[in-house]
């Protein structure tokens, strides 16, 4: 989850938003030694005591100042398009999970076997025990296999929402009457929190996401638990 | 041909990747599964043959479409006003 004065990215519990972290990296350290190499000539420039009126053109900086940009940029697109394409690839999911956006709360289905659905709603603040995230906690979580590649449906009932959980690289927008597809691998068993990001009325700050990949038997237990209290 | 779907049901986890709907908006597919199964069971019945092969369409409709559509859509047969063609 997001800490407080966090710069980066969270951990990520998934190959792909590591990927992107990884990226992400590489991108901004390009950012930096070019910033740094700007800010470093502007203060030559403007410090130096030395003139020169006579220098008209000069074919060799204008070649390096081309070429050189133009391989930098090549250097940023090809992991970036490796990356894209690796987000588009066709996966095999074991467990198709509709997650559908209410004013204000979540719902999920586990509609595979049984037809297992809750109802997820944030909980309120003074109803939180120590230890737990204000604003992030929700009633029932969506509790996941770990390393099983999971797809999930995203849709809405009634306005926009999103579905977004950071550490898995995972946002989709929620449209009512259309069936948003997204999937992700959880790497590690955890919890994941993600917020609604999409403005959806008074309380579109207060319908959080919470994710819980646990191994696979313990899943299979709490899916019949939850099988049998609904 | 129907120990085949028997053995595909019996091996079933989630409904597979369909090349027809590759990309993000997998709303036809939930709806064309739908209409499949009802279209198979209508066609089946009529031939007095055993609907089992028709199945497999339902449990995909039942993967992919939002537990809220297939009961208005169920509501909307049962009145008349479903708008598919079954």
């Amino acid at each position: 989850m997001a800490h407080p004065s966090q710069l980066g990215f969270q951990d990520a519990a998934s190959p792909v938003m590591e990927e992107l972290l990884h990226f992400h990296d590489h991108a901004l350290m390009i950012v930096f030694l070019i910033s740094t190499l700007v800010l470093y000539i502007i203060v030559a420039m403007v410090s130096t005591k030395l003139t020169n009126k006579y220098i008209l053109d000069s074919q060799e900086i204008e070649v390096i100042w081309t070429i050189l940009p133009a391989f930098i940029l090549i250097l940023i697109a090809l992991p970036s398009l490796r990356i894209l394409y690796l987000m588009d690839e066709i996966n095999d999911p074991h467990l198709t999970i509709k997650a559908m956006g209410h004013q204000w709360y979540w719902s999920y289905e586990y509609t595979d076997y049984e037809d297992l659905g809750f109802d997820s709603y944030m909980l309120p603040t003074q109803d939180l025990a120590p230890g737990q995230f204000r604003l992030l906690e929700a009633d029932h979580r969506m509790v996941i296999p770990v390393e099983s590649p999971i797809r999930v449906l995203v849709s809405a009932e009634d306005v926009l929402h999103s579905w977004a959980v950071p550490s898995l690289g995972v946002k989709m927008d929620a449209v009512p009457g259309r069936l948003n597809q997204t999937a992700f691998i959880a790497s590690r068993p955890g919890v994941f929190y993600g917020q609604c990001s999409e403005i959806c009325g008074a309380n579109h700050s207060f319908m959080p996401i919470v994710v819980e990949a646990v191994p696979l038997q313990y899943f299979e237990k709490w899916s019949s638990l939850m099988l049998e209290d609904t | 041909m129907a120990e085949d779907i028997q053995a595909k049901l019996e091996k079933y986890r989630t409904a597979p990747f369909d090349a027809r709907f590759p990309n993000q908006n997998q709303t036809r597919n939930c709806w064309s599964n739908y209409l499949d199964y009802h279209r198979c069971q209508k066609a089946l019945d009529a031939k007095g043959v055993d609907t089992a092969p028709c199945d497999w369409y339902k449990r995909v409709y039942k993967s992919l479409c939002p537990i809220s559509w297939i009961q208005k859509w169920d509501d909307q047969r049962e009145e008349g006003t479903f708008p598919g063609k079954i």
